[in-house]
């Protein structure tokens, strides 16, 4: 076989060396593409290998109790996680509660409701607000939402509630787009067999189409979870950083607060290296690897399996 | 209320959520642009900020943007464009692409401060390349990873199947086919993930902070190993560190890094409808 | 008995999800002849098209049995360049498929491919396959336009000529007259006839009747096995077993 070049070749010999040109190379190629794929494993597996190379100390070195602790003050040596982690809970759970629903409803409206025309506009438009820096969010929020607030009546303008709102902003774009996802796959024939039988497009929606698509929209909401829990600049903008935990009261949300991410942010620069403060701001940023991961992870598993059992269908 | 009713009802809502969500999106833009169109002009584009940052312009910031913006480029195209062949020509169905795929979906989920960290902990400090470009553009490049890699699969997944057959039937190898026959097809789509990775890259401001941005730097950068200003940074700095900063300033700055981003965007956009048009099957 | 172009001995092959696509096929197929393969849908004709230049190797998670013979050297033997190989056994596809690109290029990639550049070489290789598919005289002044801007009869003939421009020893052609007119169905068995004095020509049919029309030999197989082959003067007129003649006489499939 590997003789017969006389077809495919003007000589025998050249053929052949070419041939064998075309297979160093090729394997040379191919090896590296390979290499590509499993940089990316590496790459995570670095990312935590390196956070816990400068964040684990904090975890041995300051007892679980404080660690623990509703006392954040670094200069005293105090690291009390807990009034960062409340923190960034408040402000994502305040994010989520706006944007969840604004985003879905707005997912239902393009999917079910837009002529196409209006699509057209839109999508692009919601796919523009992702790519606006958060940093600019952030600075409107400082300039503009801020004082709005605080001429609402609030304390002060900079509060967990600004937070929420500039990050339900921020979530939008991936919620939407994940919903838009999960709706679209709803098959057409349920929709059409609703509608046979005279369901109006509001039972049809909230009836039919909204249950199929019931996986989908948990991933929306957790991957905006996922998006909101880590994002840093704007919210160290405008949440005012206060790292106290904020009096339980029904005015928790119009309170300052400080988040993981911004004390990471704020502290890091004025931290001596290899100092248990550094330390600790790494050991924060283990905590939000491990957050986001499971997150992550979780979401990819069940869009993992609906995959499998679609194609499986298929067959 | 009548069935009818309760649907005329919820309609109506819904539109009005959308427009809602839609408008502020729109303000929001048109805002920054109103406020900040008066301030830019070339001296505000071409000179450094003078008088603590209160008078001139962003010139060292922009520099910065754009060194940072290419260093993203170098680092993360090859490494996401052979992710993304591998995934979509050479991946089997095993326990190996699993774990590749579930790496992107979780380096997508990062936190961008994160990477920041780790850019701190791996580039600045273990690979001692300091606060610099190098470290910058490494850790950016990272970030950038999973846009890229998931657009730019996507694009080479969309070329028809049957390209490839016919390319392999004809003696080709797998690498030939790609590259004559794939690659070139999925172009425009892998060219619209490295532009949004670019976009990204451009706007980050927490991914930078520990691993390149100055705080005020008037001198231009000599090489790779020094910092820069940058853009997003430089907003952050005027907006809350620096007190009695002119609005103008901000908003001027701010503009001009929207711009930047939102024009990267929106040519990603038409590169990826400019190209379909063209294709002949 | 004549020496065998190809000779396939006791194959079996399995698809991922446990289909059987063939069970016990042995065939000897001559040279300069036209080998047809017919039978019902998935009855395995493709499958085993595909077998013989190793596209098969495509297909994740099969398994195989036996062994396929071309001038007797086993194809799935690991010292076999597979790329060689496809050169040598050519195939057309039911569907016209282009690549993108002009006229030109699609009938010189699997050269360039192959490492052939020089321009005498692959002018040469273009009009000689050309002439032979019987395209000539309509493209031949416009080898530099979209092959997609071609006739779908015209397009098939240029995947037929593609084919040939390799120089292969066996043309193998899975159903390409399936999306064609009856006019450019006859110009395409016409050139076949005048292609088997330098090829080896197997081909699965689009019908019953085509097979009778083209076929030197002809095998008859049905969910994945063989159940006749023999000379197509005989095996149209005179099958032995009696699912050929239910299947020839149009009482099934």
């Amino acid at each position: 076989m590997t003789t017969n070049s006389s077809v495919t070749a003007p000589t025998p010999a050249a053929a052949q060396e070419k041939g064998q040109r075309i297979h160093i190379g090729e394997w040379i190629i191919e090896n590296l593409i390979r290499l590509a794929g499993l940089s990316t494993v590496l790459i995570v597996g670095l990312i935590f290998l390196f956070l816990v190379r400068e964040g684990g100390p904090a975890f041995l070195d300051i007892p679980l109790r404080q660690l623990f602790g509703s006392r954040w003050y670094p200069i005293e040596g105090i690291f009390g996680l807990l009034p960062l982690l409340v923190g960034s809970l408040i402000v994502t759970v305040g994010a989520v509660v706006i944007a969840v629903p604004l985003g879905l409803i707005c997912a239902i409206y393009l999917g079910e409701i837009a002529p196409t025309w209006q699509r057209e506009i839109l999508k692009p438009l919601i796919e523009m607000l992702a790519g606006i820096p958060s940093i600019v969010l952030g600075f409107l929020g400082w300039v503009v939402l801020a004082p709005l607030i605080q001429n609402a009546g609030a304390a002060t303008g900079l509060t967990a509630f600004t937070g929420a709102i500039i990050l339900a902003y921020m979530s939008l774009p991936t919620i939407i787009s994940i919903s838009e996802d999960a709706l679209y796959a709803v098959p057409k024939e349920y929709r059409d067999g609703a509608l046979a039988i005279g369901a109006t497009q509001w039972q049809t929606i909230w009836r039919v189409v909204l249950p199929a698509a019931r996986s989908g929209i948990v991933i929306a909401v957790m991957l905006g979870i996922g998006r909101a829990i880590g994002e840093t600049m704007a919210v160290m903008m405008v949440t005012g950083n206060a790292a106290n935990i904020p009096a339980l009261s029904s005015g928790v949300i119009f309170q300052p607060v400080r988040t993981m991410t911004a004390t990471i942010a704020a502290e890091m620069g004025e931290v001596a290296q290899g100092s248990l403060h550094y330390n600790t701001l790494f050991g924060i940023g283990i905590v939000l690897f491990v957050i986001t991961f499971a997150i992550n992870s979780l979401a990819g598993r069940i869009v993992g399996t609906r995959g499998a059992r679609r194609t499986g269908a298929k067959l | 209320m009548s069935r009818q009713q309760i649907n005329r009802l919820a309609t109506a809502l819904i539109t009005g959520v959308a427009i809602l969500v839609v408008v502020p999106i729109v303000l929001v833009i048109l805002f920054v642009i109103y406020n900040g169109i008066g301030t830019i002009s070339w001296e505000f584009i071409s000179a450094p900020p003078t008088n603590g940052m209160r008078e001139g312009g962003i010139w060292p910031a922009l520099l910065g943007t754009i060194f940072l913006t290419f260093g993203t480029a170098i680092i993360s195209f090859p490494l996401a464009i052979g992710a993304a062949i591998y995934l979509s020509e050479y991946a089997a169905d095993n326990r190996m692409t699993r774990m590749v795929r579930l790496a992107i979906v979780n380096l997508a989920g990062i936190p961008s401060i994160v990477y920041g960290l780790f850019g701190l902990g791996a580039f600045v400090l273990f690979m001692q390349f300091g606060t610099s470009i190098l470290a910058g553009s490494l850790t950016l490049g990272i970030l950038t990873l999973p846009v890229v890699i998931s657009t730019a699969e996507e694009a080479i997944a969309s070329v028809p199947q049957q390209f490839r057959t016919v390319s392999l039937s004809l003696g080709a190898t797998r690498w030939q086919t790609i590259r004559h026959q794939v690659l070139p097809h999925a172009l425009p789509g892998i060219l619209t993930g490295i532009i949004l990775g670019l976009g990204r890259a451009a706007g980050e401001t927490a991914p930078i902070l520990f691993t390149v941005a100055a705080f005020y730097l008037p001198d231009l950068p000599h090489s790779i190993f020094d910092q820069t200003m940058a853009l997003p940074y430089h907003l952050y700095v005027i907006s809350t560190q620096v007190p009695g900063m002119p609005l103008s300033i901000q908003y001027g700055t701010a503009l001009v890094l929207l711009l930047i981003v939102l024009s990267l965007t929106l040519s990603a956009t038409f590169v990826r409808t400019s190209m379909r048009r063209r294709r002949e099957w | 008995m004549i020496q065998s172009k190809i000779s396939i001995q006791h194959l079996y092959y399995t698809y991922e999800d446990g289909i059987e696509a063939l069970r016990d096929i042995s065939l000897e197929i001559p040279a300069n002849e036209i080998f047809v393969l017919f039978g019902p849908a998935r009855s395995g004709k493709s499958t085993l098209l595909r077998l013989l230049n190793r596209l098969s190797d495509l297909d994740e998670g099969t398994a195989r049995q036996g062994t396929i013979l071309v001038d007797g050297q086993d194809v799935f033997d690991r010292s076999v360049n597979v790329s060689n190989l496809r050169r040598r056994i050519s195939m057309v596809f039911a569907m016209p498929t282009p690549l993108p690109g002009s006229i030109y290029d699609n009938l010189t990639y699997g050269l360039k491919m192959a490492g052939i550049r020089e321009r005498g070489e692959l002018d040469r290789r273009v009009e000689q396959s050309l002439k032979q598919s019987a395209l000539w005289d309509e493209v031949k002044d416009r080898l530099g336009a979209s092959a997609f801007a071609l006739s779908g009869g015209q397009k098939q003939r240029l995947c037929i000529a593609r084919s040939l421009a390799l120089e292969p020893d066996v043309v193998v052609l899975d159903n390409p007259t399936s999306g064609l007119d009856p006019i450019s169905t006859a110009t395409v068995e016409e050139s076949l006839f005048d292609l088997k004095e330098r090829y080896t020509i197997i081909m699965v049919p689009h019908s019953v009747q085509q097979a009778a029309r083209v076929a030197d030999q002809a095998a008859f197989l049905l969910d994945g096995e063989l159940v006749e082959v023999g000379e197509a003067g005989k095996l149209f007129v005179q099958p032995t077993d009696q699912r050929t003649e239910d299947y020839i006489t149009g009482r099934f499939g």
